[in-house]
């Protein structure tokens, strides 16, 4: 299993934790609401085909709070100069919610360094007459239980011991998470208007069970993006990356695999 | 020492049974609860019981601002002032709220405390005030900017009374081509700005600040806290280069006076109940979202636990924590004595109606407080 190397790099005046590990061509894959404090099985996984970068965004864990940091375009335009300042050429784009949204942001912007856009889950769009799963409302118990279809991986996460340190982050992971998307709520009402500019290959992955965005915005998000694919998880939730994590892997790296020319 | 009658207006007549089904009085439990026929009733007993206030003696009375819940029914406060304004002649009114940050254009403040001052002939007191969590999930304000909204609206307010307009305000989340409030207020340069709160340094540093040395009022808080906030702010004076006197230390807590100690805790007893444990009743997640406060305090909350939130809580709980005084006229004037002289505090917020407390034992209780504890503490 690849290890991840741990560094810090400084795009824009903020300093990020980055870690990174494995070959070939990169993969950047960006986080949602709960941050990336730990390496996990699925990027173990990809990180066997491809070098995977995973930074914590700005304001998130043990990155930076930037000055400048006010909403989730500030983040999109991040992570062009920080896919520039790493010299990441036709680099695969991955975002899970909150990263999803930070993704589908940059990508209506500029997809001209990007190979492909994997889009898992994301927020930025509402849905109207489609409520959303209130995070902020939930106890952090309902929240991780209504992350999994599976209420064995909510069992696991929540009986999983949390240091303070763990705890802190969260509390400072949620700050950042409120500061960018309290309202309108994990959306940017602009955006529906320009996902239509996105022309790299997209796919869309969504939980069927996903009880944060309702699998009504994966079809809406479908609808937005030409030529996007969107693959439905069975008895999934919010989080198909860790709830089903083989599937993904190889949903993932076949859709990357596929847009090679 | 001075004295205020402070009201909530709670919808006094919620079917108590609804936390078998909701987890708080607030944001999510079902306008449907609210009979307005018994809200007419009491929206007019309660203004009674604020005008009977005034004529009792007391120095000034309060008014308070929440939003989409059944603990206080004052979401539009200036509304209950302005009634206040002329049917009573003498006392101060104190508008509790204003919540700013929940504001699109904080400048309706500025107008509307200048109304209420110009009317009332200079008797109106300025709170200004964040507002609770919960009114962050129920006007989609977001709580991670309430600081910095707070401090902006607030400047914009104070110079839009000080400075002569047309004037251009230029700030990051308010920016106005022309502010030029009509009217000016009554009291210059402006009236008395007081600042509630549960107690946190950043708010006790900016009020103390000698540039502003407002009145800070610690509401609803354990002696404890109260003792250490106002040192707080005394030390903070200090090291501004002034002394903090006492009409700068105001407390606000519920109160409840009858004619024997057993008896005023035998009257008291189920109503102060409910307001702490079917009121007050509110998830951690609807009183602290993100943001509200510093992560330096969040993570004080988060080890000390015990919050106002925590569990079932009886009037024992209550008084033995200092957050409510209950007793006979000469219990009630000894405690509040002590507390006076540990704490030096000048201004005593009474909320002598809580929860479902009726009218008949809050007027009794008033009558008793004004009469019996008020006249021998005036002078300390």
């Amino acid at each position: 299993m690849a290890e991840a190397r741990e560094t810090t790099v400084r795009v824009d005046g903020c300093a990020v934790s980055v870690k990174r590990a494995g070959r070939g061509e990169p993969v950047l894959f960006l986080h949602g609401a709960r941050g990336a404090p730990r390496w996990l099985p699925f990027m173990a996984a990809l990180a066997e085909r491809f070098d995977l970068i995973v930074p914590e965004h700005p304001g998130y864990g043990r990155s930076e709070m930037p000055e400048w940091l006010d909403n989730v375009g500030d983040l999109a335009f991040f992570y062009l100069d920080f896919i520039r300042a790493l010299g990441l050429e036709h680099v695969h784009l991955v975002g899970n919610s909150m990263g999803g949204w930070i993704a589908a942001e940059l990508a209506v912007r500029s997809t001209h360094d990007l190979a492909s856009l994997t889009l898992v889950s994301p927020a930025g769009i509402h849905v109207k007459g489609v409520p959303k799963g209130d995070i902020f409302l939930w106890s952090p118990e309902t929240t991780t239980r209504n992350l999994f279809a599976d209420p064995k991986f909510a069992e696991a996460a929540l009986a999983a011991p949390v240091s303070e340190e763990e705890q802190d982050l969260m509390l400072r992971n949620a700050l950042t998470t409120a500061k960018l998307g309290w309202q309108p709520r994990l959306y940017d009402p602009q955006l529906r208007k320009w996902l239509h500019r996105i022309d790299v290959p997209t796919l869309l992955i969504w939980g069927d069970s996903d009880k944060v965005f309702p699998p009504a915005y994966g079809e809406a998000y479908r609808g937005l993006i030409p030529e996007a694919r969107l693959e439905v998880f069975e008895r999934c939730g919010h989080l198909p990356h860790v709830e089903q994590a083989e599937k993904f892997v190889r949903t993932v790296a076949g859709f990357i695999e596929g847009t090679r020319r | 020492m001075k004295f205020y009658f402070f009201h909530l207006m709670p919808y006094a007549d919620l079917d108590q049974s609804y936390s078998e089904k909701y987890n708080s009085a607030w944001v999510t439990l079902p306008n449907s609860y609210y009979d307005p026929a018994k809200g007419h009733a009491l929206y007019n007993r309660y203004l009674d019981e604020l005008e009977y206030a005034d004529t009792l003696g007391f120095d000034g009375i309060g008014v308070n601002e929440h939003h989409q819940n059944a603990y206080g029914l004052m979401p539009i406060p200036g509304v209950m002032a302005g009634i206040l304004a002329r049917n009573t002649k003498r006392a101060k009114i104190a508008v509790l709220g204003r919540a700013l940050p929940l504001l699109n254009n904080p400048l309706v403040v500025a107008e509307e405390y200048a109304m209420l001052d110009n009317i009332s002939g200079g008797r109106l007191i300025a709170g200004f005030v964040r507002g609770i969590g919960a009114e962050y999930h129920s006007s989609g304000t977001n709580p991670a900017e309430s600081h910095d909204r707070f401090h902006e609206a607030h400047d914009l307010i104070l110079r839009a009374w000080t400075e002569t307009g047309p004037f251009e305000f230029e700030g990051k989340y308010y920016h106005f081509n022309y502010v030029n409030t009509w009217p000016r207020p009554y009291q210059q340069p402006h009236p008395p700005i007081w600042i509630p709160s549960q107690g946190s340094r950043e708010t006790i540093e900016w009020a103390s600040h000698l540039s502003r040395r407002y009145t800070y009022l610690q509401t609803f808080s354990p002696t404890t806290a109260l003792t250490r906030y106002m040192a707080m702010y005394k030390e903070e004076a200090e090291k501004q280069g002034y002394k903090a006197g006492p009409e700068q230390l105001g407390w606000a807590l519920p109160i409840y006076v009858a004619d024997t100690d057993a008896r005023a805790y035998r009257e008291a007893k189920p109503h102060i109940e409910a307001f702490i444990n079917k009121f007050l009743r509110m998830p951690p997640e609807m009183l602290l979202p993100p943001g509200y406060l510093s992560l330096a305090s969040m993570k004080g909350i988060a080890k000390a636990k015990g919050s106002i939130t925590g569990g079932l809580q009886t009037i024992d709980d209550w008084i033995e924590k200092g957050m409510f005084i209950c007793g006979s006229p000469d219990s009630v004037r000894q405690k509040l004595a002590e507390r006076q002289k540990e704490i030096g505090f000048g201004q005593l917020l009474a909320l002598l109606q809580f929860g479902t407390l009726p009218h008949d034992l809050t007027k009794a209780s008033m009558e008793l407080f004004a009469r019996k504890v008020i006249p021998e503490l005036r002078g300390s």
